[in-house]
């Protein structure tokens, strides 16, 4: 398609500029343009028709390649729902057994060579689901549940971002597909059907209570404690993932900590508050997330 | 041509009857479409101005990666703002401006029709830009997007006043262009010359009544949206919220409804000019006027049936998607056909290139670009790709700025003399192009690039990983060379306002009527009103052509013709200078700002409304007003020669 574009462009151009020569080369005396309108005429009809064939080929091409995307279909395919956030994604892996459910953010991994069907929905606003390498956008639309199928070819990271502006934070609002080999692929589902284990280290237990008396724990949920809140991403396996905060920092003990100090630093205008903690407590809490492996 | 009427003093008596008042209470009483034109034109050009330089700063953010220089929240309401200004305050006004000025010269007419409704559309204009800048100043400017979709724009998510501004803005813009939408489509139906059948209607004239049709059909499907976002905010309706039943896609196919013939109302215009300047420098008829003036007709019936592909992401059925791929693809034929009929003329045309002749072959180049991007686009497994990165940005950039932006340049080197009285620089004019044309390629070329590298549209910033920066200060330095290109006109157009050649009547050798005026022209447009032979009548007319009579000079006497031959019919006493359009547009914009803050304002300030419409209609006696029958006696006209002097007896 854009090589016929790139084509027509030459072409008409070339045109003009013909025209543009002949045009001007004529001068005033030899003056007889109605003796060639029947010939323009022609030219200009057969232009018009080309015109007609070229993109009727191109809609043809349009259509024919929006069916084979379309068509990818197979009855042992993983289905995963996302639903948009401002500015985050909330990924759910569906399961017929509901405590083999499994809820996880910003990051998730597909089997390769095996059809994958998504299921988009958004709590607040309009996003939109683009992950280039794998599929086109499909928009992420309050009260609307739509299905896209994708599958990875090759396994490897495929960086995505919303593409339908979504407020402030709409430029930091990443999303991370990992596509690998099935056996891997089902390591790593069982990983994340686990609940969080006790933290085996002093420090960390500490930040788990850090966790579970401030506020932290009334937004995000930790599965296998107390902490149940529903309206930030679920940390249960948060250090497995390679980033933090949608894509916006590489998920470091640098920038955990200074993340959960001052949100608004880094994502300005996200609905995470700044926390004050006093220096220890802060490192204890910084401990027990990068225990939740 | 004047001399001898001024001695004979009718054309003396008749410039008194139709001059507009002057002093500073005066200068709120214009009714000249003439004045009203030109401040259209500067008005728009100014709010023009603004948008580029909210532009700029937008290209400052992004010339470097993670850049600190705008923030969010700051950046959100440039784009927006950006937005809004150029579709809403510059794209269709300086369009709506060049018809109000010269629809009426090209047509023959002494007036504009509703001379005071376009009053009080300019107002409602001016007003509309000055309530969105002084919002921006107050940080309270759109910050949702020129498209502002719910529920991004509904109250939970926007709780400031800045989805109102853009709401009302929009209610502003829409009663200022459906009024002009109306006057022009009165003006070119029903008070062309004696002569200026529709089949010899200048094409630019068709240009401007095509896009006057689409206003009207248009313009209601956005300003139904945008009434009922504002009621969800302030009444606690549910239009488009998904929470109460309400459906978020509703507000896309109404905005897009808008949206699209929006780009086809801007576009059209620009055509029209295309044709206009390539007649003129080609020394010939354009070659095809009935396929041009089809094509165009056929671009505003199928321009509403494309809507969706600004959609092609929601995930609608996949047959519907294919008739809209159908559908956007297939726009490009009128629009092909167009083409094909400029380069023919041209081919067989004895061309001279002026400067007004060079922004048409910039625009040939750039427009084709950005028309061929759009065919990509309405192919759904690309669009879904680029749509809304910055590929759509280059674009639509291309389509807009080629297709409208370049066009409007050369009617500006085409028509200043004509308004002015002056000529631009020939010279200053080929830097000022060659400025633009490389800036412009510049700063929208590298962003097809940087949309399929996935750069994501509508981001403050971008992290340096991306490997996107080199593109975009590219771009950004491409920006820096365009406003060197406005700057040095803007700075020519001052100059040769008062130094610049004096033009004569006719400098380019034109053949339609608004050069068979003075430059600039009388108060009553034609001392005599010309009639009209052919579709160039100044090339078309024999010397002796008939010439317009029975129309008084001590009153403002307006022929009406019929719709198709344009044959005489009846004669129309046109209304008085007047201070009630801009004082009913006051109470409209006390009214428009009030709903933001309560409901109540819409109760309380429509009686405001009423007064000034009440003073605006109060009636006239029979004998200051009305129309009276065209006398049998001038169903035939007179050759110049024969024909009293200007005004002159019944």
């Amino acid at each position: 398609m854009l090589w016929v574009c790139a084509g027509v462009f030459v072409i008409v151009l070339t045109g003009v500029f013909l025209a543009l020569r002949r045009g001007t080369r004529t001068n005033a005396d030899q003056d007889s343009p109605n003796a060639s309108e029947r010939a323009l005429a022609r030219a200009v009809g057969i232009a018009v028709g080309t015109t007609v064939v070229v993109l009727l080929g191109l809609l043809v091409a349009s259509v024919w390649t929006g069916r084979a995307i379309g068509s990818l279909h197979a009855s042992s395919a993983v289905t995963i729902e996302i639903i948009g956030h401002q500015w985050w994604w909330e990924i759910q892996y569906d399961d017929a057994i509901p405590s083999r459910r499994v809820i996880t953010a910003n990051e998730f991994h597909i089997p390769t060579d095996r059809p994958v069907v998504l299921k988009v929905t958004s709590r607040d606003v309009i996003h939109s689901f683009w992950v280039p390498n794998l599929h086109g956008k499909r928009d992420l639309i309050p009260g609307y549940i739509t299905a896209l199928w994708i599958q990875a070819d090759r396994p490897g990271r495929f960086r995505g971002q919303c593409a339908e502006f979504c407020g402030l934070q709409h430029a930091h609002m990443a999303i991370d597909v990992i596509a690998e080999s099935d056996s891997d692929f089902e390591t790593w589902l069982d990983t994340m059907r686990r609940p969080a284990s006790d933290p085996s280290d002093a420090t960390a237990r500490r930040g788990r209570d850090v966790f579970m008396q401030a506020r932290c724990a009334g937004c995000h949920t930790v599965r296998g404690t107390d902490a149940a809140g529903q309206v930030a991403p679920d940390l249960t396996h948060v250090a497995t993932r390679n980033t933090l905060a949608a894509g916006t920092l590489g998920n470091t003990r640098e920038h955990l900590t200074s993340w959960i100090r001052d949100p608004q630093g880094a994502k300005p205008g996200n609905q995470m508050p700044p926390n004050i903690f006093a220096p220890d407590d802060l490192a204890a809490l910084v401990a027990y997330l990068e225990s939740l492996r | 041509m004047r001399g001898p009427l001024d001695a004979d003093g009718g054309a003396v008596q008749l410039e008194q009857t139709w001059a507009d008042p002057s002093g500073l209470i005066g200068w709120f009483e214009h009714v000249d479409h003439k004045s009203l034109g030109r401040r259209y034109l500067i008005t728009a050009f100014g709010f023009f101005l603004i948008g580029g330089v909210l532009a700029a700063l937008m290209r400052l953010q992004l010339s470097r990666p993670d850049n600190t220089f705008i923030g969010p929240d700051l950046y959100n309401q440039i784009f927006s703002t950006h937005g809004t200004t150029m579709m809403f305050l510059f794209a269709v006004p300086v369009m709506q401006g060049l018809g109000i000025y010269f629809v009426p010269l090209m047509v023959g007419a002494r007036s504009i029709a509703f001379p005071r409704l376009v009053a009080f559309s300019y107002w409602m204009f001016l007003f509309g830009g000055i309530f969105l800048f002084v919002s921006f100043l107050l940080n309270a400017g759109p910050d949702v997007g020129w498209f502002s979709y719910p529920p991004l724009s509904e109250a939970l998510y926007t709780p400031t006043k800045r989805a109102d501004v853009w709401a009302q803005l929009i209610t502003f813009t829409e009663v200022a262009s459906l009024a002009v939408a109306v006057a022009i489509i009165t003006t070119v139906l029903k008070l062309r010359t004696p002569g200026m059948t529709l089949n010899r209607l200048p094409i630019f004239v068709w240009a401007q009544v095509v896009t006057s049709f689409m206003v009207l059909f248009a313009m209601p499907a956005v300003m139904l949206a945008s009434t009922e976002l504002i009621l969800d905010r302030l009444v606690g309706t549910h239009f488009f919220d998904v929470e109460h039943a309400g459906d978020a896609l509703v507000w896309q196919h109404l905005f897009w409804f808008f949206g699209h013939p929006e780009v086809y109302i801007i576009f059209i215009p620009g055509t029209g000019i295309v044709s206009t300047i390539i007649t003129t420098f080609s020394r010939r008829h354009i070659f095809g006027y009935l396929p041009v003036i089809l094509s165009l007709v056929a671009t505003a019936f199928m321009g509403f049936g494309l809507w969706v592909h600004h959609m092609f992401a929601t995930g609608l059925p996949q047959l519907g998607e294919s008739f809209f791929t159908a559908a956007s693809i297939m726009i490009a034929i009128p629009t092909g056909t167009q083409i094909f009929c400029w380069i023919a003329t041209m081919w067989s045309g004895r061309i001279a290139v002026k400067t007004p002749m060079l922004w048409i072959l910039g625009f040939f180049a750039i427009f084709i670009l950005g028309g061929l991007t759009g065919v990509m686009l309405a192919a759904v497994p690309l669009n879904i790709q680029v749509h809304d990165t910055f590929f759509v940005v280059a674009h639509f950039h291309y389509v807009l700025i080629g297709g409208a932006v370049f066009p409007l340049f050369g009617a500006f080197y085409y028509w200043y003399p004509k308004i002015t009285g002056r000529m631009l620089s020939e010279r200053v004019g080929a830097w000022v192009f060659a400025l633009l044309f490389t800036g412009f390629n510049l700063t929208f070329f590298p962003m097809h690039v940087l949309g399929l590298h996935g750069m994501p549209r509508r981001v403050y910033t971008y992290a340096a990983s991306m490997g996107w920066d080199s593109l975009n200060l590219l771009a950004s330095l491409g920006a820096l060379l365009m406003a060197c290109g406005v700057l040095t006109f803007v700075v020519d157009a001052v100059r040769a306002l008062s130094a610049g050649a004096v033009a004569a009547d006719n400098p380019w050798g034109a053949g339609t009527l608004e050069w068979a005026t003075t430059s600039p022209p009388p108060n009553s447009n034609f001392p005599r009103s010309p009639t009209a032979a052919g579709r160039e009548p100044l090339w078309d007319n024999p010397p002796d052509q008939p010439v317009v009579v029975g129309l008084r000079s001590d009153a403002r006497d307006v022929l009406v013709t019929h719709v198709l031959d344009a044959e005489p019919d009846h004669r129309l006493v046109f209304p008085e200078p007047s201070i009630w359009p801009f004082l009913t547009a006051i109470a409209t914009t006390g009214l428009f700002i009030w709903s933001i803050f309560t409901p109540w304002g819409v109760v309380y300030g429509a009686g405001p409304v009423f007064v000034t419409m009440v003073g605006w209609f109060w009636p006239k006696s029979p004998d200051e007003g009305g129309s009276q029958p065209w006398p049998i006696a001038h169903r035939t006209l007179p050759r110049p020669s024969e024909a009293p002097a200007a005004g002159g007896a019944i």
